[in-house]
């Protein structure tokens, strides 16, 4: 839209040339903003739809954690990064803030699982070396639940095993825990087939509950029937048949173990179920040998003291340990003081479960019944001593005849076991009466007397020395005259009986008539005896 | 007060050719005599290029700064930068001139370009009389500091190729890069097809020209 021009010499300038001006509406460059908009949006569109729902992991301590720079991992992938890291309020616990892949939205369940990756060594392994290089990172389990979850607490310590392990977990009951860690692996005849998850102290603390998992084909072996025994270690024992050495493999001396395996026919038993609980027994001949399925708790009270008895010290039955004393204490009833000693009693010991139960049921006897029949007949506890030397005691179950009766009060808890003295304490008893009656002689008086006698016997014993003095002064002149008539008298009778006295020749002829009567009376009798009828008709006329 | 100018003078001059020739009258297209070559008094369509241009450019400059330019894998593991945490971690490790230079280069200066750039846009479509001098150095000075802004894309660019140790140490170059590279060269066609000239024209300072036309 050029006006005239009015240079000053524009006729020596060329024309233009003339073309029609193309008129087009909106000018192509508009294209480049439109294009440069689709790429924002389609960038914006897929950095949104591409963010994953945001979470929070609670730790303890946010060691080794780095905001923007921690990855969640699951089997190694990465499924998630930390944005960041804040304290609770109450400065307790490390709040981390982190954000889910897309894809991985739905492994945010009720049952997921986190934790912090680091380096540490497991049963006999290493694990999490990569970490030493790269840092740590959290480490993910992804659950089974359906229910969705965005707040977590994360686990102090890596999992053992992941859910999507085949396998069952099964739980083990033990008074304390043995040398076994998390990752300390579990035997089946000797072959590793499980690990330990995890342990913890029972609510009440009364135990120690341990977790462990067998892996699928194995778990097969576990069932009703199946006892634990801690494996750590070794099991020296010496007995009558000699030295025996038992342990499972070199490893599980230094990391600890568990090992399992079934009582009797593991056929007949039920496969166990899920987080099934058993009893972690102390080594393979408590766990195979014992049925301790059953334990009553009773309590033995006593009046005699019971140093000695520790416990853990047995209930013996003849020689059969039953149980075991769990606790001991003194009890105030009845203006007296008692001891009283809380036990377990496993009464399955005494028989072989078939048997027991058998006879039991045979009766239709529950156990308390059973119990109550064995009272009846007598039975008593009694303290006894195990060992003379250490004077360690025991609670022995006997049968005691003539015990005066009792009864077991069931309602108590734990019910009282009648009890009766125990042997010794009645040796002690006995002698204690003895000495009491000992006691009870009056020793002073005695030796009193004693001296009062002696005393009497000295006086006495001088007056006889008196006497004899006597007796030597006055009487000897006296006896010695005597004698000397008596001399003289036994001169006399000397004489009168010698063999030319004429007393002497006067009784020998006497003598002499006298065997001649007696000659005559033979011939007589004799005669008589030959002719008893003479003596009526008289002798006959000689012819 | 208006100045004499080419266009006031009813004359036109070939960008290829150099040919001064008198400018035809009516709402025509002129073609040089000698060259044949379109002419035009002006930068056809200045404002609406620049704006066109300015708008993508701003666009851009969001994901450019936002996506990560550049991918280190590492033993130590993966990281991925965009160039706010590059200049954050020059500042941190030490390197503040070096964060200053690449803050400068890489951030300021496609921004204060997008919104120079927007500034003389505006001015000239405001018809502002204001200081048409100092409008005109403005453009000069974005014209000059627009290249600097590759810087980044340089040093991206170089890393790839030095750093490729396979598995010790690798540097990729992100998606981000891209959207820079985008926004620097968008802003510096922006500023190429802003024509000056309509700083003046817009002020009333030349002759002949008619105040709505660009």
């Amino acid at each position: 839209m050029a006006e005239t021009p009015d240079g000053p010499e524009p006729g020596e300038l060329p024309q233009a040339r003339v073309v029609e001006k193309r008129r087009g509406g909106l000018p192509l460059v508009w294209i480049v903003p439109l294009v440069a908009l689709l790429i924002g949006a389609w960038l914006a569109w897929r950095s949104i739809s591409e963010t994953g729902p945001a979470f929070v992991i609670t730790f303890k301590t946010a060691e080794g954690i780095e905001a923007g720079k921690t990855k969640i991992k699951y089997k190694s992938v990465d499924v998630g990064l930390v944005e960041s890291i804040e304290l609770s309020r109450d400065r307790s616990k490390v709040l981390i803030h982190a954000r889910m892949e897309k894809y991985a939205a739905d492994y945010l369940v009720e049952d997921s699982r986190f934790w912090v990756v680091r380096p540490r060594i497991i049963g006999a392994s290493i694990q999490g070396l990569d970490t030493l290089l790269s840092g740590s990172f959290i480490g993910m389990d992804v659950g089974s639940s359906k229910t969705e979850r965005r707040d977590f607490s994360g686990l102090a310590e890596q999992p053992v095993v992941t859910a999507d392990d085949p396998g069952r977990h099964f739980i083990l009951k033990s008074d304390a825990l043995g040398s076994i860690g998390l990752g300390s692996p579990v035997y089946f005849r000797r072959f590793p087939v499980g690990e330990v998850e995890s342990y913890q102290l029972d609510k009440d603390g009364q135990g120690v509950m341990t977790r462990v998992f067998i892996k699928a084909p194995y778990d097969q072996y576990v069932n009703a029937e199946t006892r634990f025994w801690e494996a750590s270690g070794i099991d020296l024992k010496l007995n009558a048949s000699g030295v025996s050495l038992d342990t499972e493999s070199l490893a599980s001396i230094l990391v600890g173990g568990i090992a399992f395996q079934t009582r009797g026919d593991a056929k007949l038993a039920n496969p166990a179920a899920e987080n099934a609980e058993f009893r972690l027994f102390k080594n393979r001949e408590t766990a195979l040998s014992y049925e301790d399925v059953v334990a009553m708790p009773f309590a033995f009270s006593f009046k005699e003291s019971l140093r000695g008895l520790s416990i853990g010290a047995p209930v013996d039955f003849r020689g059969i340990v039953v149980g075991e004393v769990t606790d001991i204490q003194p009890q105030f009833a009845n203006d007296a003081i008692y001891m009283v000693a809380f036990a377990k009693v496993y009464p399955d010991r005494t028989a072989t479960r078939q048997v027991g139960e058998s006879a039991r049921l045979k009766h239709g006897w529950t156990r308390e019944q059973a119990f109550d029949e064995l009272v009846k007949i007598g039975m008593r506890a009694q303290v006894r001593t195990g060992n003379l030397l250490t004077g360690q005691l025991y609670i022995a179950l006997d049968v005691f005849k003539g015990a005066k009766p009792a009864k077991i009060d069931w309602d108590e808890k734990p019910p009282r076991f009648p009890t009766i003295q125990g042997s010794l304490t009645g040796v002690e008893e006995n002698i204690a009466t003895i000495t009491k009656k000992l006691a009870a002689v009056p020793f002073e008086e005695i030796g009193e007397d004693l001296r009062r006698s002696l005393g009497e016997l000295e006086q006495t014993l001088k007056s006889m020395d008196r006497l004899v003095k006597n007796l030597d002064q006055e009487t000897r002149p006296e006896v010695s005259e005597t004698l000397a008539d008596l001399r003289k008298s036994l001169d006399s009778v000397e004489r009168t009986l010698s063999q030319e006295a004429p007393l002497q020749q006067d009784l020998r002829g006497a003598l002499r008539e006298i065997s001649r009567a007696a000659a005559s009376m033979r011939t007589l009798t004799d005669y008589l005896e030959q002719h008893p009828e003479s003596l009526i008709r008289g002798k006959p006329e000689e012819k | 007060m208006s100045a004499p100018t080419a266009v006031g003078r009813g004359l036109l001059a070939c960008s290829v050719c150099e040919l001064v020739m008198r400018a035809p009258s009516g709402a025509t297209q002129a073609i040089c005599p000698r060259c044949g070559a379109r002419i035009h008094s002006r930068k056809p369509h200045s404002l609406a290029r620049t704006w066109a241009l300015l708008i993508s450019a701003a666009v851009l400059y969001l994901p450019a700064n936002i996506e990560p330019v550049m991918i280190t894998t590492s033993i130590f593991g993966a990281q991925r930068d965009t160039i706010l945490s590059g200049v954050a971690y020059l500042w941190t490790s030490g390197s503040w001139p070096l964060a200053v230079l690449v803050f400068f280069a890489s951030i300021s200066v496609p921004l204060l370009k997008l919104l120079a750039l927007a500034f003389l846009a505006t001015s000239v479509q405001r018809r502002s009389t204001r200081r048409p001098l100092a409008r005109t150095r403005l453009y000069r000075i974005l014209e000059f500091i627009g290249r600097w802004s590759m810087l980044d894309v340089f040093v991206v660019m170089v890393l790839v190729a030095l750093v490729n140790l396979q598995a010790l140490a690798n540097v990729q170059a992100a998606r981000g890069v891209l959207w820079f590279g985008c926004v620097v060269v968008l802003t510096m066609l922006a500023s190429m097809s802003f024509d000056p000239r309509l700083i003046w024209d817009a002020a009333g300072e030349n002759d002949g020209r008619d105040a709505r036309r660009t």
